[in-house]
């Protein structure tokens, strides 16, 4: 059975390459996202030496090292899924002798490989010539940060099919699906790193799981956060990663239920 | 032009009955929409916590820029929603059904992709712009609602201009799938103020694509001068407009004397 599953994500993953020129483009556009973000942050450190922990090198690392983590985790599992549901071709899948879910994750793991290999890596290169970005020496810091980069697929994935499953309750959630890329864009810390939000909004965030899928792991690597907390960080994004498990298993059970296809 | 006009209002009905399937499904949309600008307001107040100044802006002053800045935003979200043009047009073929009517070809594929729930943006955006003007304890003169629906107006057009532009390189190319997101991002750049960017990317925002004209410039008229004075540049503004609008309206028109169809 492993087996189908690991076949799920070559696929995937040769289904990218062969589709790897528009990525090229991908970059690009990261990097400009990541100079818009770097030349704004500069302005706004002006003359001080650091804001909420974070010094500018810090902050510029942070902000490479997130955008580029995002390359990693981003996928369009939800638009699949909805997808999916609405032509009706779920039904078919549902018969099927394996766990569609899963087989979801996995085709996501596979375009996750695909954007790590030929954008997170080239990405993280070019950005580090344009920009002062520093990165850590210590190879531990480096090892603990990918094991981390694994949990932040895995929760952002989660986020994903919960939007798509809610596709079985709601007919159209092209706008939920988009609410949600913005919500995990902020809340995530892509744009603004959690530290830097006023007291009982960085609260909030604390009892959130976005920030598990990039603040956390990004604050490691620039050392923001010390290296001797990581385990509390592997602590938090697990228990996400189990808790978010439940609210899924309970959509897919009601959605059996009820599938009606419409169209098809 | 009163052929247009009823054209117009028939391809609004249309899009009110095809809305009204899904009707929860309009505010989720509202909702999102309002959701990713106020992100971007969350973003400059979150700033504005650590800084008192941003390349000698005040924070009401950049958050005016944001206001006006999501009113013609929100009109050209509207009337000029061909994200998907290349998909939906060139490669499924649609184009050749546009073609086989009188209307021009761009303002039937602009009518049949009209969304007027983004409208609300610009509401919300006058609000704000409202809200500024009484902080910052600005004058309001007579002129200056009939300059700011001319700023609008120009504004609306520069940015109609560019991605009617980039839609019409699909007639020439296969695969210009890359380029649209690519200007979603640096258009992020023209909403701050411009001198906190180095030389070559204010030049690129200023006169080459001139995202600069849709937020900052513009917005800068009604404000206190600053040390750089953009504000004279202002009242290019819909001169801008009508430049870039017709090199875009050029672009889409030889394009489409090229297009053979796609052969499907």
């Amino acid at each position: 059975m492993t087996r189908v599953y690991i076949d799920f994500i070559r696929m995937r993953f040769l289904m990218m390459l062969a589709y790897r020129v528009n990525y090229y483009s991908g970059i690009v556009i990261y990097a400009i996202n990541i100079g818009a973000y770097y030349f704004l942050w500069k302005a706004i450190y002006g003359a001080q030496e650091t804001l909420a922990g974070f010094s500018l090198e810090q902050m510029t690392t942070y902000l490479a090292i997130s955008w580029m983590a995002r390359a990693f985790y981003f996928n369009n599992l939800d638009r699949d899924i909805a997808n999916e549901i609405r032509d009706g071709s779920v039904a078919i899948q549902m018969i099927r002798p394996y766990n569609y879910l899963i087989v979801k994750l996995m085709q996501g793991f596979g375009e996750g490989l695909f954007r790590f290999m030929l954008f997170m890596i080239p990405g993280l290169a070019i950005v580090c010539l344009i920009f002062p970005v520093k990165l850590p020496t210590d190879l531990t810091v480096w090892a603990t940060y990918l094991g981390m980069l694994v949990f932040s697929f895995l929760i952002n994935s989660q986020l994903n099919i919960m939007t798509g499953l809610f596709a079985f309750f709601v007919e159209n959630n092209e706008g939920l699906m988009r609410m949600k890329r913005v919500m995990v864009d902020l809340f995530s810390g892509v744009i603004i790193p959690i530290a830097f939000f006023p007291g009982w909004l960085g609260s909030i965030m604390t009892w959130l799981p976005f920030q598990a899928i990039t603040y956390l792991p990004s604050a490691i690597f620039t050392g923001r956060t010390p290296l001797s907390e990581a385990g509390h960080v592997f602590l938090i994004q697990f228990a996400w990663l189990t808790v978010l498990m439940i609210p899924i298993v309970i959509m897919w059970r009601a959605a059996r239920q009820r599938l009606f296809v419409q169209g098809g | 032009m009163l052929r247009y006009m009823s054209l117009m209002l028939e391809y609004l009905k249309n899009y009110i009955k095809t809305r009204l399937t899904y009707r929860a499904d309009f505010w989720v949309e509202v909702f999102s929409d309002l959701l990713g600008q106020g992100m971007n307001l969350v973003f400059i107040l979150v700033v504005f916590q650590h800084t008192p100044l941003l390349g000698g802006w005040s924070q009401s002053e950049v958050i005016f820029v944001y206001g006006f800045f999501m009113v013609p935003f929100g009109i050209f979200s509207s009337f000029f929603s061909i994200w998907n043009f290349s998909e939906r047009y060139i490669v499924k073929g649609e184009f050749d059904r546009v073609l086989t009517r009188p209307a021009h070809s761009l303002f039937q594929v602009l009518l049949e992709n009209i969304d007027p729930p983004a409208l609300v943006g610009s509401f919300v955006g006058a609000i704000i712009m409202a809200v500024c003007w009484n902080d910052l304890g600005l004058v309001m003169h007579w002129t200056d609602l009939f300059v700011l629906i001319i700023f609008v107006l120009g504004a609306v057009f520069i940015y109609g201009g560019i991605y009617t532009g980039l839609s019409a390189i699909s007639f020439f190319s296969d695969s210009p799938t890359g380029i649209v997101p690519l200007m979603y991002n640096i258009q992020n750049y023209g909403r701050y103020p411009v001198n906190i960017y180095n030389k070559m990317i204010r030049f690129v925002l200023t006169w080459m694509l001139p995202f600069a004209f849709v937020g900052v410039i513009p917005a800068s008229y009604f404000l206190a001068p600053k040390d750089d004075n953009i504000a004279q540049l202002a009242m290019l503004t819909p001169v801008m407009g009508a430049i870039v609008f017709g090199i875009g309206l050029t672009v889409w028109n030889i394009g489409v004397k090229r297009y053979r169809g796609a052969g499907s």
